[in-house]
């Protein structure tokens, strides 16, 4: 347990008067792949926007790798280098081409130069199957090649955990296949990460973890056999009969 | 027919006087232009950063937003003509010999910088939350995101704002001859009172103006153009296949890993 990767204590966090999470912890060790589902409202991406530091816990600790990001005066942005995030909303930037989206970080973040970071941005352009659209810019792009570029963006900061925030959401059907075979792919690969998701049939075969959160509660944990095979609770085979039954 | 003659007279008598007061108009306008839009850059962005969550920064960043805001409403909140007479004998009651160009290019940027600072803040607060999250989460600071990602993005959206703000100083830069700066309107001012040819030298006036502008407005929409970057992008063939074949990797099934 010592060498997890991340580990959230107690996380809580309350915008205004609203209660939006409560008491949520959960360990990360390597290479775990974690899936968070939960209905709409429950507090999926505030957690996750949390971890990153987005949006600022209102109390609990959250440790990466023996340090407390939640300390005051911790150097959020270094940290959020090693920790990458993929939007439901892609958020390249729009003034970029491809490539550039996937440079930007590592030569101005991490310092690269230009040649080593053109070699990284390549491998993982080439790894989602965008490495001929590296001159395109964002708004020639369809969903899932967005998407696609967003993870490399992600990939070639070599992060330790991948955050996913329902990365195929705002996708059309027939694009949402291309994006999660990628993360398959990654999952595969010994990649940490964390995936808040609907797609429930993901869930189930690639992760190794599944937090179901209710109302910002944890309200079951376990790996995607007991929680897809057997639930404990009410509240999640009610939410997984809903989810199965469409 | 008198009309003509006049105008031709006009021309051949003090053609080259107007030619270098309509050079003069546009250098001033072009420059003031420049420096307005970087004060306004600055202003601007100072203007649209967050305020730090708390403690002694806070409390200095709304200092000097109050005085960056005392700034720009007073600068647009009076007319520049008075702003020339006030800045220009302002430097000379306090002892100091500025040079007409000096307090004309002075005088013309803080305007505009007054102007492009709100139209800037504006233009940052219309990029959407997104850019400024996926440039945080890859550990950009806040200075990285906004040079690399945001004000880029502002700045294409303001041009047409910044090309306004240019066709606006080529006509408005006329009252800097209250300080006796030789702009096109000087030069009229100056012919009409030794020839009294009030209604042709109007006219011409009035052409030149209007062909700077004219023209101006050309030049501004081409910069557009050229700013939204090309409409096409070329497919790059790499001699990997898994580019091609990417849409059609398979799920490896997942090992235990606990
Ligand atoms: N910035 C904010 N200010 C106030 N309330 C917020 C804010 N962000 C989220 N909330 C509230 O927190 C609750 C949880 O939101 P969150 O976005 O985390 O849900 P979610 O589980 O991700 O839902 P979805 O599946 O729809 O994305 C919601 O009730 C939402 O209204
Ligand atoms: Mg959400």
């Amino acid at each position: 347990m010592s060498h997890s990767v991340l580990e959230v204590k107690n996380l809580s966090k309350t915008f205004g008067t609203h209660l939006v999470l409560q008491d949520v912890s959960l360990t990360v060790n390597p290479g775990d792949v974690t899936s968070i589902i939960g209905s709409s409202g429950s507090g999926k991406s505030t957690f996750l926007r949390c971890i990153n530091l987005l949006e600022t816990p209102t109390s609990g600790q959250i440790i990466f790798h023996g340090d407390e990001v939640t300390a005051p005066g911790f150097d959020a942005p270094s940290y959020r280098a090693k920790v990458g995030m993929v939007f439901q909303s892609f958020n390249l930037f729009n003034n970029m081409t491809v490539l550039d989206n996937c440079l930007v970080g590592q030569t101005k973040v991490l310092k690269k130069d230009k040649k080593d970071a053109q070699d990284m941005a390549m491998m993982y352009l080439e790894r989602v199957g965008m490495a001929p659209y590296i001159n395109a810019r964002p708004s020639q792009l369809s969903g899932g090649q967005k998407q696609r570029v967003a993870i490399a963006r992600a990939l070639a900061m070599e992060p330790e955990i991948l955050l996913f925030d329902e990365p195929t959401s705002a996708l059309d059907p027939e694009m949402v296949g291309e994006v999660l075979d990628v993360m398959h792919d990654l999952a595969g690969s010994g990649m940490t990460m964390l995936v808040v998701t609907h797609e429930m049939a993901f869930a189930r075969d690639v992760s190794n973890h599944v937090v179901f959160l209710s109302d910002g509660l944890v309200c079951e944990e376990g790996s995607a056999e007991e929680i897809f095979g057997n639930p404990q609770q009410e509240r999640t085979r009610e939410f997984l009969a809903r989810y199965m039954a469409r | 027919m008198k009309f003509i003659n006049d105008i031709l007279k006009i021309i051949t008598e003090y053609g080259s006087s107007y030619l270098t007061g309509a050079g003069n108009t546009l250098l001033l306008a072009l420059i003031g232009t420049v420096i307005g839009c970087i004060i306004g850059f600055a202003v601007g962005t100072v203007q649209a950063t967050p305020l730090p969550e708390k403690g002694g920064k806070r409390v200095l960043m709304r200092i000097v937003r109050g005085i960056l805001r005392g700034y720009v409403e007073i600068f647009r909140g009076t007319p520049m003509i008075v702003q020339a007479v006030f800045i220009h004998y302002g430097m000379f009651y306090m002892g100091l010999k500025p040079a007409i160009w000096f307090s004309g290019i002075l005088v013309v940027s803080i305007n505009t910088g007054a102007y492009m600072a709100e139209t800037v803040r504006g233009g940052i607060m219309s990029i959407d939350q997104g850019q400024f999250e996926g440039a945080k989460a890859i550990g950009m600071t806040h200075n990285q995101t906004m040079i690399n990602v945001i004000l880029p993005q502002a700045l294409r959206n303001i041009i047409p704002q910044i090309g306004n703000n240019f066709i606006i100083n080529v006509k408005d830069t006329a009252v800097m001859s209250i300080i006796a700066f030789m702009d096109l309107f000087s030069i009229h001012k100056s012919v009409v009172g030794s020839n009294y040819l009030y209604f042709p030298s109007a006219v011409l006036t009035m052409a030149i103006y209007l062909t700077m502008t004219l023209v101006s407005s050309v030049l501004l929409r081409w910069w557009e153009d050229k700013m939204a970057g090309d409409a096409n992008y070329d497919i790059v063939n790499t001699k990997d296949t898994l580019a091609q074949t990417s849409g059609l990797y398979r799920a490896k099934k997942k090992e235990a890993k606990r």
